[in-house]
């Protein structure tokens, strides 16, 4: 009983496997995807046969096992084309001719059924954690569970000439830098009132030097002068000078005329 | 409701995982474990009888606060919760593996799975369903691998005793007209 294997790929879902019955001439399909190794596809070749698991007729299953996987990608195959070794083996013990004594003779397939079978009870312990888990799922328990963790993002792979590039591409799309000569501003006469003022905030007597500062310029002096007048001039500060040419004394007025 | 049995409340209230009776003696300094275990009744019942819409389930050796099922639709396509992640039919074999066999080695599950299980046992370590429960005396002394209470929780069994005993899986040793399943989809 030989059955053909054909393969068409569906741009949806991926690859996907139509065995089509030698028999019955009806096709079904099944997704490569859905295969959890090759106990599972092997299981699943005897299950649509209809096929006694204690009695495979293993040269057809070995073929139509060995069609399968000459489709998988190698990487998948890996671990199917140790099982496709296993069916051949077996499948020639089969063809030896059994020894007169038939007491000595064991069935090359026992170690075979026996893993399916197994393999077959996890199966179905997998179903019934299906259940549980579903029926169980349906409480939510009271209390935050943690996410598992993230996958870490993977290691950016590139050339390193490629990196010299990008790097280039960005010096070049940068704008050129506009550079500014810093000149410091001359002191004007709002500026040395705001100075003065502050200047007076602890102190109610100053003296001319104290006000303009060492090394001050002559616009600064000027400024600082025009500011005291104008100072003076609404009552904030008084200008005493008790000699010509001595040094001037500038004193705050009360609190009251400032205002 | 005594004090103890509002105190227990408050801790499972508060705590994300289920609490054993020895972790829930702790809230108090005389309580005896028979004393924990009468008033966490008394809290069961309560919830009970006066149709609070949690309930008290003893789940993964320990006891814990859970919404009752017949309200769960309703909470989660609100978005309120979150249901766990489907696992995938790799990730369920190899966690029926390690629960029956553990402590299991990789190799071990390999053989029965007939597949490398190397990626699979990874990420179900990363969900903390299996964990590393020792190192075995074969070659290599190779890791081996056990289930978490996470896996019980995840399951709501109170403890690996209610796994289904293998011999009551019969399935799959009756022949396949007998299983009742479609041969032709």
């Amino acid at each position: 009983m030989l059955r053909r294997i054909a393969f068409r790929v569906d741009a949806g879902t991926g690859m996907s496997v139509s065995v089509k019955g030698a028999a019955a001439d009806t096709a079904f399909v099944v997704q490569v995807e859905a295969f959890s190794g090759p106990l599972d596809l092997l299981l699943h070749l005897i299950r649509e046969q209809e096929i006694d698991i204690a009695d495979i007729p293993i040269a057809s299953i070995a073929d139509q096992f060995l069609a399968v996987i000459d489709r998988l990608g190698l990487n998948d195959a890996a671990d199917y084309l140790e099982m496709a070794a296993q069916l051949i083996r077996i499948k020639v013990q089969m063809l030896l001719p059994q020894p007169f004594d038939d007491e000595q003779w064991e069935d090359p397939r026992a170690e075979l059924v026996r893993r399916l079978l197994e393999y077959e009870q996890f199966r179905e312990v997998a179903d019934w954690l299906v259940s549980q888990a579903n029926e169980h799922g349906s409480r939510f328990p009271r209390g935050w569970i943690p996410d598992p963790p993230d996958q870490p993002p993977r290691p950016v792979l590139m050339e390193l000439e490629d990196l010299l590039l990008s790097v280039e591409r960005v010096i070049e799309a940068m704008p050129e830098p506009i550079l500014h000569r810093v000149v410091p501003r001359p002191l004007d006469v709002e500026g040395a009132t705001t100075r003065i003022r502050s200047l007076f905030e602890h102190r109610d007597e100053l003296g001319m030097s104290e006000i303009v500062g060492p090394g001050a310029a002559i616009v600064d002096l000027l400024s600082s002068l025009l500011a005291l007048l104008e100072l003076a001039r609404i009552g904030f500060v008084s200008l005493a000078q008790r000699q010509p040419f001595g040094s001037v004394v500038i004193r705050r007025e009360s609190t009251d005329a400032a205002a | 409701m005594n004090r103890l049995t509002q105190l227990l409340e408050a801790a499972l209230f508060s705590a994300a995982h289920p609490l054993s009776v020895d972790d829930l003696r702790r809230v108090t300094d005389d309580a005896s474990r028979e004393d924990v275990r009468q008033a966490l009744t008394v809290l069961g019942t309560h919830y009970d009888a006066d149709g609070h819409a949690v309930e008290l389930i003893e789940v993964a050796e320990g006891f814990q606060i859970v919404t009752r099922s017949a309200f769960a639709e309703a909470v989660a396509e609100a978005q309120i919760v979150r249901r766990p992640r489907k696992l995938s039919q790799a990730a369920l074999e190899t966690l029926a593996v390690v629960a029956y066999r553990q402590p299991v080695s990789r190799a071990e599950v390999e053989e029965i799975r007939g597949v490398s299980v190397e990626s699979v046992l990874r990420s179900l370590l990363e969900r903390g369903l299996l964990e590393v429960i020792g190192r075995g005396d074969g070659l290599g002394r190779p890791l081996l691998y056990g289930t978490t209470p996470l896996f019980l929780e995840l399951l709501g069994l109170r403890s690996l005793d209610e796994l289904p005993r293998l011999e009551e899986l019969s399935v799959a040793l009756r022949p396949p007209s007998e299983r009742g399943e479609p041969t032709e989809p």
